[in-house]
């Protein structure tokens, strides 16, 4: 598990900071207990010294150890080894030094209690150390996990966009090859709004938000193009308040709701179709309304939820974390669709 | 003369074939068709020998107009669609000519047709040639009228000498077809053969009822009572779960 430098030296200082604490501490209560001054302060200096070695040893293992609780119990028992270790080699270094025969029996006398703090220190050292590397990886873990979670999202927000259906474009070139033998300047028009309609749906993000009038600009070349291919049987009506205008969207949400609405329309009736749309601003959303009729008594009401709805729907499920979203309604011959944008919630993420 | 009839619900891509068209003195344009029911009108009144159908078309589409005709004449199919492709040569169509096309690839679609002319057109369609919608509807002819029939309003199938007996809530339909055909394009968990004569929609079953020894008949919710064969009953059992 790799650290940031500054923060293992904050770490490291702070562990510092706590044995030179106990230090004093122990310095005091061997005053208090009537050692001479250079006897204390080589007793606890050396004591906590050694638990600093002990505890700095215990802290390099947990950072290796993987974190399982069989694991745990061995940083345990490493922890009482060393502690062990230290305090043989404790006892050997204060007997070195020359003392009074009431210092050495004073050594002897708190030898256990000394052995039992020092063991103490260096587990509670080994098991902060371990508890905190631990809580360390499940933050790490978490974080990788929500980053692969952003990124699933991201990819299905950009797949469920790019659901240009290859028969619209296919339709239309069909289109401009034959006005080209009959109305080249109707031909040209015709190239020139599928580029404008092409560039639209490829520059724009996934999660980028538009305004409804940019929205409603795009959707307009989609129209338009749809009017040639299918002649007098198609009109739209498309109204928009002033307020909604300004209000946003994500980018290339409408065309697929519209298209959906012109094939059912065109494809489920014969003679003209309308297909009208309405954009109203209400209460903190943005509501549209797309109408388009169709036959109730032929109609598979299965195939109302098609594809390009479905995507609409998810997309707005991904972006807002909300399936209500989208409805829609049969109301005698007219299918509904219905989209509702909350407004205070969005956040540009790009 | 040869008579040809174009039936697409574009006009530019109407106005293509005619041009096209317009490079053959011996083809004659009869007629122009912008959906299925003028097509089927139209074909019945001309007698054409050649059309040229879209497939994607309001009400019915290509595939299901063609069901429609008893004699069909000669079929180029003209769409933006690929994947149907095998289902036009199923339906034993000329050719299969991807929007948009060219020139080059409208007169090889002739030569083919005029090569097709000499050899004897098979009859009739290939009973696989079930169209991209035919799960979920079935297109039927009363009189002078073109039904589109959601498959949730049919009751459900019998044979009928040669050709098939659709039941529904306002009486039944005719359509010369197969129990094999229905049984194979409908979906398989509503639609059971209960019977080598039957095919049954699950949705308007209510009850099975025994009717002597081994045998059972299926009551449905109009009373009408529907025989079980006895691997009929059987397999009724395993899709229901019983």
């Amino acid at each position: 598990m790799q650290q940031p430098k500054s923060q293992l030296h904050f770490f490291a200082l702070l562990y510092m900071g706590w044995c030179l604490l106990w230090a004093f501490i122990q310095f005091f209560i061997l005053r208090y207990y009537g050692l001479t001054f250079s006897q204390s302060v080589r007793d606890a200096a050396l004591t906590q010294s050694v638990i600093m070695l002990d505890g700095y040893v215990i802290l390099t293992i947990v950072r290796y150890f993987r974190h399982t609780w069989k694991n745990s119990a061995y940083i345990i028992a490493s922890s009482l080894m060393l502690a062990y270790l230290g305090w043989v080699g404790l006892n050997e270094v204060l007997t070195y030094f020359p003392a009074d025969e009431n210092y050495l029996t004073w050594l002897k006398n708190v030898t256990v209690i000394r052995f039992v703090f020092m063991a103490l220190m260096v587990v509670i050292t080994g098991v902060q150390g371990w508890v905190l590397v631990y809580i360390r990886e499940q933050q790490q873990n978490e974080l990788l996990l929500k980053e692969n979670e952003r990124m699933v999202r991201e990819a299905e927000l950009s797949d469920l966009r790019q659901q240009l259906q290859p028969h619209f474009l296919f339709n239309s070139l069909n289109s401009i090859s034959a006005l080209a033998a009959t109305d080249s300047t109707l031909a040209r028009k015709m190239i020139e709004q599928l580029s404008d309609f092409l560039r639209g749906t490829v520059k724009k993000n996934a999660n980028q938000l538009v305004l409804l009038s940019e929205e409603l600009q795009h959707l307009q070349l989609y129209l338009d193009i749809e009017k040639v291919r299918f002649g007098h049987r198609l009109v739209t009506n498309i109204k928009a308040d002033e307020a909604a205008l300004s209000l946003r969207l994500p980018s290339l949400l409408l065309q697929p709701l519209v298209e959906n609405a012109i094939k059912f329309g065109l494809y489920d009736t014969i003679g003209e179709v309308i297909i009208s749309l309405e954009a109203k601003a209400t209460q903190g959303y943005l509501f549209v309304e797309i109408k388009n009729p169709f036959d109730a008594e032929t109609s598979i009401p299965k195939t109302g939820t098609g594809f390009g709805l479905r995507s609409v729907k998810r997309r707005l499920s991904l972006l807002f974390y909300r399936n209500d979203l989208l409805t829609t309604e049969q109301k005698e011959n007219f299918y509904i669709t219905t989209i509702k944008i909350p407004q205070k919630e969005l956040v540009t993420e790009n | 003369m040869t008579k040809v009839i174009i039936i697409d619900d574009e006009p530019l891509a109407r106005g293509i074939v005619r041009e096209y068209i317009g490079a053959y003195p011996q083809l004659e344009i009869v007629a122009e068709c912008d959906n299925g029911f003028e097509g089927v009108k139209a074909i019945a009144g001309y007698q054409p020998d050649l059309i040229f159908l879209d497939i994607q078309m309001p009400k019915i589409n290509g595939f299901e107009m063609l069901e429609l005709i008893e004699n069909p004449p000669a079929v180029i199919f003209t769409t933006a669609f690929d994947e149907f492709a095998i289902k036009a040569f199923d339906a034993h169509a000329i050719d299969y000519l991807l929007k948009p096309f060219s020139k080059d690839r409208f007169e090889k679609a002739i030569s083919k047709w005029l090569g097709a002319q000499s050899r004897p057109l098979p009859e009739g369609l290939s009973e696989e040639a079930s169209s991209p919608e035919s799960h979920n509807r079935v297109v039927v002819k009363k009189g002078q009228n073109i039904v589109v029939l959601p498959v949730q309003r049919i009751h459900y199938f019998e044979a009928f000498d040669d050709y098939i007996k659709i039941h529904t809530a306002e009486g039944f339909y005719l359509k010369k077809k197969t129990m094999a055909y229905f049984e194979k394009t409908l979906d398989a968990a509503q639609f059971v053969r209960v019977h080598r004569s039957y095919l049954l929609n699950l949705q308007e079953l209510t009850r099975i009822e025994p009717l002597e020894k081994d045998n059972h008949v299926a009551l449905l919710k109009n009373g009408t009572r529907v025989p079980l064969s006895q691997s009929g009953y059987a397999k009724l059992k395993s899709v229901l779960g019983i």
